[in-house]
């Protein structure tokens, strides 16, 4: 059995956003765990709530219109909702840090790398000089690949191309030395020779400097190459939980199935890609049954009228759809369907 | 599948000046597509690929005109496009559509379907408005919307349903080539298997010649029948889509397709990570433009240019390691090929 510690647990977790048009759940009551040395894979589609549970675990949902509205995140026992931004800051300066999709945002135009580094650094060794600072700023751009460190201290974002800003950004991030980190799609926006590098890294890291990892991304060969365990989101649930090995040997859920057969594979020259019907719904839009229903070959009466809850069908898979439930459809035709 | 050449470049230039100062000197050039040459076959797909700032759209926006090419030449359907006046390159977009990445940036928000799909047909003064009506709701059957989708507006579609709106209308003129730029990178995984299943099946039903160019190696070897890899301006190699896959020649494709993450925990792949970023392009490598980054780097490299050169048939490649007059000795010096 796995004997690490979890690090992060995330129990019964809602975040709702209040607009004009509705209430829009988001992340509509989600569990899941990350231990520690871990990384630990999230995928789905646009906007399947990938971000808001990220920006949750963070304090950082916007409110209004957005609001955490249920559920417990544990951070090594401390409850993050139950705390005020003040102690929120100190856990996001120390503990859990965050990147994010497009490394420009989050660094401030204005500022060179080295005083923003600097800062970040400081922030976490109060009482240390400038100069150590620097040095350790200079130390942290040196572990992420960067090869003139010293010099690009003097450099603004504007002047670093997307790979090297988002390996800015890691290294702004590991200052702290944090237990989590949490990427948000970290390389959607690089290129593909750029985005193997920082994957490279970021699994160098991990393994170096032991930090439990939450990657978010839609790619599934991102999570095939990088992650030990995955995460399917659908219309804000989670729909199935796996071994990165057995979703791809045995994806269960219909619609994960039905993902990992639409990707066109380099290897193989398939005459035609599988493809899912209809498209993908915004959370909160659908009130009843199973979220995917109304896209799935295998529905029977019971996915329009009833919740599916996550199914353990074995200790390291769970999956959200009642062919898998033992008490009630064991039998039904579709189950013989899905399994063929 | 006739193999005759629908469109054939050669020599195909841009370069867009860098201006400086407040009376706008130019001060250098961005060599965004620097002497390219391939040709489509009536009824095939080729791919182009690269990554980003590869000149890609600039190569796709030249063949319509769409930006006047600084030289070279774009022969289609045995015309020199490049020649023609304004009003005959109008006639001739006819036969030529694009659709692009964007398919909400490029649909009228105010307009309505159905106006935005009789627009084309306007413009080139078919059918009458009877018939046009008629069309736009035969043409949304088509690409799997319904009739009466007509009179509704653009944001009332999900993504996937506007790039079905776009690929409408370039069709509704009967084209014989389609320019698909990026039309399925802004899509979802599982929305884009329905739009690349439904490009091929209009192929096949209006016998359309297609380039296709995309970033997405996986989704380029789907559908091509040929590819191009082009990084810096310049088409560095060119084969069969099947060829290219398994026998990629170049340095810089086979970096690329060993970057791709594949589907398959077990499958365990050669990664060669590539040194550095790509160069700016106002600045390109002298040489062989890939010489900065490339493995298998030779003195020659970084003087002469390396042209695009046929290695087998059918398979080209714009790299020293191939050509003639480089000395047997210093191939094998540099191994590994
Ligand atoms: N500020 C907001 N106001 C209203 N709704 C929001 C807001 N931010 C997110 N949402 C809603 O929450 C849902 C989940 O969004 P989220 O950003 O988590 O998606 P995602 O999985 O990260 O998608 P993507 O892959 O596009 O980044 C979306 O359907 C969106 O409509
Ligand atoms: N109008 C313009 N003026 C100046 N430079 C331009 C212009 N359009 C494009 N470029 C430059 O030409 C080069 C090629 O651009 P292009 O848009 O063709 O690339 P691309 O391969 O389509 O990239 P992407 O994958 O990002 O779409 C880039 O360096 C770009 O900055
Ligand atoms: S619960 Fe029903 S509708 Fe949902 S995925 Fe399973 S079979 Fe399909
Ligand atoms: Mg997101
Ligand atoms: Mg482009």
């Amino acid at each position: 059995m796995d004997e690490r510690k979890i690090v992060l647990q995330v129990k019964d977790l809602q975040t709702t956003f209040f607009t004009d048009s509705g209430e829009i759940p988001a992340v509509d009551h989600i569990d899941f765990h990350l231990k520690e040395g871990e990384i630990l894979g999230i995928v789905g589609e646009s906007g399947c709530g990938k971000s808001v549970t990220s920006l949750s675990i963070m304090g950082l949902v916007p409110k209004p219109p957005g609001k955490v509205v249920g559920g417990e995140i544990l951070f090594e026992d401390k409850d993050l909702l139950a705390m005020n931004e003040k102690q929120m800051r100190r856990i996001r300066g120390n503990d859990i840090a965050m990147i994010f999709q497009e490394p420009m945002t989050s660094l401030n135009p204005l500022f060179s790398i080295g005083n923003q580094m600097t800062e970040a650094v400081r922030i976490h060794e109060k009482g240390w000089s400038k100069k150590k600072a620097e040095g350790k700023a200079v130390e942290m751009l040196k572990l992420v690949g960067l090869p003139r460190a010293k010099e690009m201290m003097r450099d603004y974002p504007h002047q670093l191309s997307g790979g090297m800003r988002q390996r800015v950004m890691i290294a702004m991030a590991l200052v702290c030395d944090p237990k989590v980190l949490i990427a948000d799609e970290p390389t959607t926006a690089l290129d593909v020779t750029i985005q193997a590098q920082i994957l490279k890294l970021m699994r160098e890291l991990n393994t170096r400097l032991n930090t439990a990892v939450l990657l978010i991304t839609h790619d599934l060969g991102v999570v095939a190459e990088t992650c030990e365990r995955v995460i399917v989101m659908y219309a804000g649930q989670i729909i199935e939980e796996a071994s990165v090995k057995m979703i791809f040997e045995d994806p269960q859920h219909p619609y994960t199935k039905g993902l990992i057969q639409s990707v066109p594979d380099m290897r193989y020259k398939k005459e035609r890609l599988y493809s899912i019907p209809g498209s993908v719904p915004k959370p909160g839009s659908i009130q009843q049954g199973c979220r995917f229903a109304a896209r799935c070959e295998f529905a029977f009466d019971r996915c329009l009228t009833e919740d599916p809850e996550l199914y353990e069908t074995s200790a390291v898979h769970q999956t959200r759809c009642f062919l898998y439930d033992r008490e009630g459809v064991e039998q039904h035709d579709n189950k013989a369907l899905i399994e063929s | 599948m006739t193999t005759k050449p629908l469109l054939k470049v050669e020599g195909l230039k841009k370069y867009f000046p860098i201006k400086k100062g407040i009376l706008g000197r130019t001060v250098g050039y961005v060599k965004a597509v620097d002497d390219v040459s391939f040709y489509v076959n009536e009824g095939e797909t080729l791919g182009i690929v690269g990554e980003s700032g590869c000149g890609k759209s600039t190569t796709g926006r030249m063949l319509m005109r769409l930006l006047e090419p600084t030289e070279g030449k774009v022969e289609f359907d045995g015309k020199d496009l490049t020649s023609l006046s304004t009003e005959e390159m109008r006639k001739t977009r006819r036969d030529i559509q694009m659709v692009f990445q964007d398919p909400y940036a490029s649909l009228n928000p105010r307009h309505t379907i159905e106006k935005i799909l009789e627009e084309p047909l306007i413009v080139h003064g078919l059918d009458n408005s009877k018939e046009r009506k008629k069309k736009v709701r035969e043409f949304l059957e088509i690409v799997g919307l319904s009739a009466y989708h007509a009179k509704r507006y653009p944001h009332q579609f999900s993504g996937g349903q506007r790039q079905r709106i776009g690929i409408a209308r370039a069709l509704m003129t009967n084209p014989k080539l389609i320019i698909a730029d990026e039309p399925v990178s802004a899509l979802d995984v599982s929305i884009q298997s329905q739009v690349l299943n439904l490009m091929q099946d209009l192929q096949k039903e209006f016998n359309l010649t297609y380039i296709f160019i995309a970033h997405d190696l996986g989704v380029v070897r789907h559908i091509s029948d040929r590819v191009g890899v082009m990084y810096l301006g310049k088409m560095v190699e060119m084969a069969d889509s099947e060829q290219l896959y398994l026998k990629a020649l170049h340095p810089y494709t086979q970096a690329l397709l060993s970057a791709v993450p594949v589907p398959d925990p077990d499958f365990k792949k050669e990664q060669i990570l590539l040194e550095g970023d790509i160069p700016n392009p106002a600045n390109p490598p002298s040489g062989c433009t890939f010489h900065t980054r490339c493995p298998h780097k030779m003195e020659i490299c970084t003087k002469v240019t390396p042209r695009l050169t046929e290695h087998d048939s059918g398979h080209s490649v714009a790299c020293h390691l191939y050509s003639e007059q480089v000395d047997n000795d210093i191939k094998q010096l540099e191994g590994s090929i």
